[in-house]
């Protein structure tokens, strides 16, 4: 199998990057997948910043890191929030109708 | 994994490489799941694990501290945030499946053009990457690796640490403020208007006659 190194971890970083890309696509009635969607994106920025820190002997990596967590930690409360209200007065949560918010 | 040595100081390749390989195929798989299974409870459940081996994934390369603010922070908190809104929500499943045929061919080559790019730029990378001149932070060998955050956030980066905490703070107050409602019929606390009342527009005095009564 040979040692893991950094290319291992950024192919790991690509394939659940895409995967969080195609969550996004497939998804297109489901608000809720959709945001955990994007929650699998950030946490393959995050498995790149990780690694990249672990090869280079650099700890910025990992600082920022955890700020891509703090805003990822918002962004989800933020999100839910907008579609609670919009579950409310709508009774569904398919991104299409979405629009309609537009006044 | 890279520039460290285990506890045991022998030659663990073949273990890391193991338990490499098993948490990333549980992380690909388990994102996979959570992007493709019906039930939406499922899916936060398949993130949960997914989140629970990437932070496996960062322990094994020396990342304790983003380890453990993935499982306390995404576990712990924005999971269990999912699991109650979609519990809350009543979602037909059927409904909400529409379109998953429809939009399969245009993600899947989507999907496949951004991973093949991504892959070249990793392997242009792997043929010999940019030379950096110097690290911002290198990593000490001996100070564990909260510390060495602790000393490096309250210092260098205490200002983008401040922001951190401000967008923590607004993503509070948003949520607070996007989710309140007032219902018609209830009777609230007005905190201000029983504040901005002062004795002298609520009081007066009346030296009433005898025999007359007061007029209120």
């Amino acid at each position: 199998m040979g040692t893991i190194g950094l290319v291992h971890y950024l192919v790991v970083a690509a394939v659940l990057f895409t995967l969080g890309v195609l969550g996004i696509f497939l998804n297109r009635k489901n608000l809720i997948v959709i945001l955990m969607a994007i929650e699998l994106i950030l946490l393959a920025v995050n498995i790149n910043l990780v690694a990249f820190s672990a090869a280079l002997q650099d700890l910025v990596g990992q600082v920022f890191a955890m700020f891509v967590l703090t805003v990822a930690a918002g962004e989800s409360a933020i999100g839910l929030a907008i579609m609670v209200i919009y579950f409310r007065g709508r009774g569904t949560i398919a991104v299409d109708d979405v629009n309609r918010m537009k006044g | 994994m890279w520039g460290r040595q285990g506890p045991g100081n022998g030659d663990g390749s073949l273990i890391q490489a193991i338990a490499f390989y098993v948490f990333a195929t549980v992380v690909i798989v388990s994102a996979a799941l959570t992007i493709s299974v019906r039930n939406p409870v499922h899916s936060v459940l398949w993130l949960i694990l997914a989140f629970f081996n990437a932070a496996g994934l960062m322990v094994l390369v020396g990342a304790e501290f983003i380890a453990m603010l993935l499982v306390i922070v995404y576990v712990g908190a924005v999971a269990v945030l999912f699991l109650f809104v979609v519990m809350m929500l009543d979602i037909e499943v059927a409904r909400v499946r529409e379109g998953f045929v429809r939009y399969l061919p245009l993600g899947l080559a989507l999907a496949v053009a951004l991973a093949a790019e991504i892959i070249i730029g990793i392997g242009a990378y792997g043929a010999g990457g940019i030379e950096l001149s110097r690290r911002a932070a290198p990593i000490a060998a001996e100070v564990p690796n909260i510390q060495a955050i602790g000393a490096l956030i309250y210092t260098r980066y205490l200002f983008v640490f401040e922001g951190a905490g401000l967008v923590l703070l607004v993503a509070m107050i948003g949520a607070i403020v996007l989710t309140q409602r007032e219902r018609k019929g209830t009777r609230y606390q007005n905190v201000s208007r029983q504040n901005a009342r002062r004795p002298q527009d609520a009081t007066r005095n009346v030296r009433p006659e005898i025999g007359q009564g007061v007029q209120l």
